[in-house]
């Protein structure tokens, strides 16, 4: 029996992945590495099937937007769990937002399709090989991404408020 | 001697075995005082509102024992609470399904102008997609400000004309909102 921590899951990816870990760290005790976009499956895929790892439970996709880092404004981040061992890993992917797209998680968790279809509808990632990729959340007829920070907060059509009683 | 309070007798011209008095206000007076109300609850003023329909608060005392959960039947939509953007058709459907004279009173932040949801997904207050003829202020109103939101309608009731929903500013004011 091994023992399961963050250097072990750590050791574990980077001997099958190797270059592919671009960085790692732990806030909070949380082992948290940043990926390579493109080979998103294969890490799911080995993490699933690992013997000891058995890391099968997706508990979270969501999207992030940084404007100010060129070529990696949108990221794509995975929170897994191993619900055997109680350990946990969070997967970071950035990708240019001028083609924002990454293989879709849902040929391996099928909760990945409403999560990955949230992430599509606030931030306009395209989750490739998803089976219903449309919005989830937000009015049908909605023509842009709105937790992107391209687009003001403050909803357009206000006519009655004053910016002074919202702290702007 | 009872202190239950009756609804005044509009003006009139009486004599023996006869009364005299305006259609207007008679039929004002009958709307006024059983008005049904049709809840469209969405957040913490629905709470409000069913507290001011419980015993201690009574909205049954004003006339309005009847709560109406069909539009139908309804004579005033009550709308407390946070309208988003996507609820805005729904709400405006229910308010379509009314049958005339319809009234419609915003109550809270929320639904008179977005309340502190200045955001993308919020209506900014129901009067974007229907009009609305009493607004109720506060984060959530107490009962006793819905109650006086109702009896500030009643008023409203009692002195609209019957011709109104007939005028041609009646209709100018449904096409602005899109409705024939």
């Amino acid at each position: 029996m091994v023992n399961i921590d963050n250097e072990y899951i750590l050791t574990e990816i980077t001997n099958q992945f190797g270059d592919k870990v671009y960085s790692s760290y732990e806030p909070y005790g949380l082992l948290t590495i940043e990926f390579d976009k493109n080979s998103i499956k294969d890490l799911l895929s080995f993490l699933y099937n690992h013997q000891e790892l058995q890391m099968q439970f997706l508990t979270d996709v969501c999207g992030t937007h940084y404007p100010d880092v060129k070529g990696k404004e949108i990221g794509v981040i995975y929170h897994i769990h191993s619900l055997i061992n109680n350990v946990r890993l969070r997967v970071k992917c950035y990708m240019p937002i001028e083609n924002p797209s990454i293989d879709s998680a849902t040929f391996l968790f099928s909760s990945a399709n409403w999560q990955e279809r949230e992430t599509f509808d606030f931030y306009g990632v395209n989750f490739v090989g998803h089976p219903n990729l449309k919005r989830i959340l937000n009015a049908d007829e909605m023509d842009y991404f709105p937790m992107r920070k391209e687009y003001p907060l403050e909803d357009g059509t206000r006519t009655d408020k004053d910016d002074s009683y919202f702290g702007r | 001697m009872s202190d239950i309070k009756i609804a005044q007798t509009p003006p009139s011209i009486e004599g023996p075995g006869f009364q005299a008095t305006s259609l207007d206000k008679i039929i004002g007076l009958a709307r006024a005082n059983s008005l049904w109300p049709l809840p469209f609850a969405t957040s913490c003023c629905g709470i409000e509102f069913m507290a001011t329909m419980g015993s201690n608060y009574d909205l049954a005392r004003f006339g309005s024992e009847r709560i109406s959960f069909s539009p139908r039947q309804a004579d005033v939509l009550l709308v407390a609470g946070t309208i988003s953007k996507k609820m805005g058709p729904v709400l405006k459907q229910v308010y379509l399904q009314m049958a005339e004279p319809r009234w419609v009173i915003a109550i809270g932040a929320c639904a008179s102008s977005g309340g502190v949801f200045d955001t993308y997904s919020v209506l900014q207050g129901i009067d974007k997609v229907i009009p609305v003829d009493v607004y109720v202020p506060g984060c959530p109103p107490r009962p006793e400000q819905i109650i006086d939101g109702i009896l500030k309608l009643q008023e409203i009731v009692k002195n609209e004309s019957l011709r109104r929903r007939n005028s041609d500013e009646y209709k100018a004011l449904l096409g602005s909102y899109g409705i024939q």
